[in-house]
């Protein structure tokens, strides 16, 4: 039995060096649409509309993103017109209606306590926020955990539209965490409802049910871009000015 | 360990034949044979209801076919209920019964083919029709402390938009319990547990101390009304839910309903989207066992092989993503073909990382082999008997751990399998080691059925067009990461989706789970739980 340690030693560390430099391996990261000006209005026209969920909105020769209801499904990407692309994973943006509070005091930047709920969520998002965990991305050497009990967290992170059977579970989750404690919401699901929307079982987003402090979009947001808005939460990484539709209409 | 030799192709039609045969002969007018249709080899529609379970119990236990499921259709005033079954290495067949709106009352199948239990269950609870003799109705899909009776969400005359506000939480109910010995108690887990990186489920684990004595699941807590809500969509805004109610075997269910619309447009997806698709659905199978592998490791607390192979799991979740731009393989199916075609220099990087993953799983293998602590744990520990799967019809690895072979790949060939050499693994001992062993066997079988797929493959369309206005149902299905799923599919004259069902290996398995989990202690529930691998989330759809 002693060789598993020779094994795991003989394995290096593998743990990614983000946030010191970003990680550029291939793969980490689908990337996702970003505002694009065509040549011309026909194209633009139809790169809006290869978009299954409407979040691509054609304004003249430009189209506009909503990151929330992106769902990876590349269609703009594959299409005669493809949109650009971005290949980085640092998505975290406020939510629509921001809540009163800010990120969490400094006291939480150098250990969080992270309580996951699985709110209805199709595994992906789930998974990836387990991936977390793993040595190639080992959240715990910035200070991160995953705890089993909602007394001990400062931060919930729900992934899922939020459906009916799991809306009571949540609110419990929620109600039983100490004051301060944030909610971040995980992927497009948690934030608009995603592929499955608003229906007598799906709540469509966790904003109907919680207040949301944080939102990482994507379909699902790679492991990183999770992990970027742990860093957000804890104002150990910027937040991103994002031009949204209306702005950039304006 | 054996393996399962492929099926002789001449015994097909004998054995179709046969059968067809036995039935006219056993059952004469009580049975009248339908034009084969739907993908289905044959099909019979039912004269008299009351010989429902009499046909079930003859070509589940007789005549040894696999149970795939019912299908329940409302009509403008007629049910249909579709019966399924598998005669393996022939083809489906389909036992239909017909009935009057106003019925509410349907015989059981229960007592003949538990495998049936859930199934009547969730109709009960979605469409409010009763089942005779089922031992256990209500509080399934619709959990009764906060759905009061007489909601029917899959009834047409159902709204899926409109909240039910007027629902309440009944603070007093409370779970049936099975064991009243003096001293029995309840222990509840979930729905949210393991630090809640675990899928949303419960369960109620009675027991006098340190035994678990019952094991009751509780699910659907992750339920998205995806049938539902699939209802008078077009057939490319369906996708995107059978694609995404599960992601970890995401390919898997949008192949098996895009092969369904495929059927009913009978059009013939090309060859090289064909081998493609075998590709990328080995490449989600490698990926999944990976993980549950992982799974496992870490439920016996054995750190360094579970870091091991969850590295192997997101090397391949990256040269997923390199491969077809997607993590977890969303938005490739497409009915009649793939959406993408992908360059030989891609496929070649593909395998290249695959062979990589594969060796290291071959590595963890081995030195697992010498892991005394960590083979204690699983050797002999939630055993599951050949009768009891069989009697469970248990499906997919676990199966294959408790000498259930089926294997759709190979009992019903789709996609071009039938033209590949590969093998499927058999195991006897059903118990947490022979899963593992399944795990890493079948892992390997998918790295050599990739090559063989990428090496197969020519020039040429990768999709033709499925037209759209095309009416009719049938039934899609594939060999999943954890087993056998089926996507049963109607579409209107309009061509937009009528009715969607889909039945998924999760949901077969989670019946059976609590055979492996009873009698043994609660130390054991955790790993019992990841051999099993199962998903919620597919369960609950």
């Amino acid at each position: 039995m002693s060789f598993w340690f020779w094994h795991g030693l003989r394995k290096g560390i593998r743990s990614t060096r983000y946030p010191a430099a970003m990680e550029v391996a291939p793969g980490v990261s689908p990337g996702r649409p970003i505002n694009t000006d065509f040549p011309s209005l026909d194209e633009a026209q139809r790169a809006a509309a290869s978009c299954p969920v409407n979040a691509i909105i054609a304004h003249g020769r430009s189209t506009f993103v909503d990151p929330g209801k992106c769902i990876h499904c590349q269609r703009c990407h594959l299409c005669a017109s493809p949109m650009h692309w971005d290949d980085g994973y640092e998505w975290t943006r406020l939510p629509a209606k921001p809540g009163e509070s800010e990120m969490l005091p400094a006291p939480f930047a150098k250990s969080l306590h992270v309580m996951v709920v699985d709110a209805g969520d199709c595994g992906a998002c789930l998974h990836e926020v387990k991936q977390l965990n793993n040595p190639l991305y080992n959240m715990h050497r910035l200070g991160f955990f995953f705890t089993a009990t909602p007394r001990a967290a400062d931060l919930l992170l729900v992934v899922g539209p939020v459906s009916e059977n799991m809306r009571g579970p949540l609110l419990k989750t929620w109600e039983a965490m100490p004051t301060t404690r944030r909610v971040m919401a995980v992927g497009s699901c948690a934030i608009n409802g995603g592929v499955f929307g608003r229906s007598f079982m799906c709540a469509g987003g966790v904003g109907s049910v919680l207040p949301v402090d944080l939102e990482v979009p994507g379909n699902p947001p790679p492991p990183l871009a999770v992990l970027h808005g742990l860093l957000v939460a804890t104002r150990r990484k910027p937040l991103k000015k994002v031009e949204s539709i209306t702005e950039g209409r304006s | 360990m054996g393996t399962s030799s492929s099926p002789t192709q001449g015994s097909e039609r004998a054995s179709l034949s046969d059968l067809a045969a036995a039935i006219q002969e056993r059952f004469t007018d009580g049975v009248s044979q339908n034009p084969a249709n739907h993908g289905h080899a044959l099909s019979y529609s039912l004269m008299q209801p009351g010989l429902l379970p009499v046909v079930c119990s003859f070509l589940f236990w007789d005549r040894g076919c696999m149970f795939g499921g019912i299908v329940t259709e409302e009509q403008p005033n007629r049910w249909q209920l579709h019966y399924l079954f598998l005669v393996p290495a022939a083809g489906w067949i389909e036992v239909a019964l017909s009935l009057p709106i106003e019925t509410t009352t349907v015989p059981s199948i229960v007592a003949e083919v538990h495998a049936a239990d859930w199934h009547e269950r969730e109709i009960e609870d979605l469409f409010g029709i009763h089942f005779d003799k089922h031992p256990r109705l209500g509080d399934f899909v619709l959990h009764d402390q906060i759905w009061h009776e007489g909601i029917d969400p899959m009834r047409k005359s159902f709204s899926a938009s409109r909240p039910q506000l007027e629902r309440q939480v009944d603070l007093e109910w409370e779970p049936i319990l099975i064991v009243g010995d003096p001293g029995s108690f309840a222990m509840p887990v979930g729905p949210v547990y393991n630090g809640g990186v675990g899928e949303s489920l419960h369960f109620l684990l009675e027991t006098v101390g340190e035994d678990v004595i019952r094991a009751i699941p509780r699910l659907f807590y992750n339920y998205r009304a995806v049938e539902k809500i699939a209802e008078g969509k077009t057939i490319t805004e369906a996708l995107l839910l059978a694609e995404r109610f599960s992601a970890t075997s995401a390919f898997a269910h949008s192949m098996a309903f895009s092969q369904a619309i495929e059927r009913i447009c009978s059009v013939r997806v090309p060859e090289r989207a064909a081998l493609l698709r075998i590709v990328i659905g080995e490449l989600e199978r490698l990926r999944h066992h990976a993980g549950a592998i992982a799974a496992i490791c870490e439920s016996t607390a054995l750190a360094v092989p579970a870091a091991h192979a969850s590295i192997i799991e997101e090397e391949l979740l990256r040269a997923s993503c390199v491969f077809t731009g997607h993590r977890y393989l969303f938005g490739l199916n497409a009915p009649g073909g793939l959406s993408r075609d992908f360059e030989a220099p891609d496929c070649e990087n593909l395998l290249l990382a695959v062979d990589k993953a594969e060796e290291q799983l071959r590595i963890l293998d081995g030195r697992l082999h010498y892991s005394s602590s960590f083979l204690d744990r699983l050797e002999d520990v939630g055993v599951v008997t050949d009768e009891n799967a069989r009697d469970l019809n248990l499906v997919g690895p676990i199966g294959r751990a408790s000498g259930q072979y089926c294997d759709l790949r190979k009992a019903s060939p789709y996609t071009g399998y039938e033209q590949l050499t590969f093998e499927v693994p058999c195991e006897t001992e059903g118990d947490g080691y022979a899963r593992l062993r399944v795990l890493f066997v079948e892992a390997t079988q998918s790295t050599k059925l990739m090559h063989q797929a990428i090496g197969a493959l020519k020039p040429g369309p990768i999709s033709v067009p499925c037209e759209a206005g095309c009416s009719g149902a049938a039934l899609g299905w594939a060999e999943a990461p954890r087993g056998a799923t089926l996507h049963w599919v109607r579409l209107d004259d309009r061509g937009l989706v009528e009715r969607y069902r889909a039945i998924t290996p999760s949901f077969n398995n989670w019946l059976g789970f609590h055979v492996a989990a009873e009698n043994f202690a609660f130390q054991d529930f955790p790993i019992i739980l990841a051999t099993w691998g199962l998903s919620a989330t597919e369960c609950d759809r």
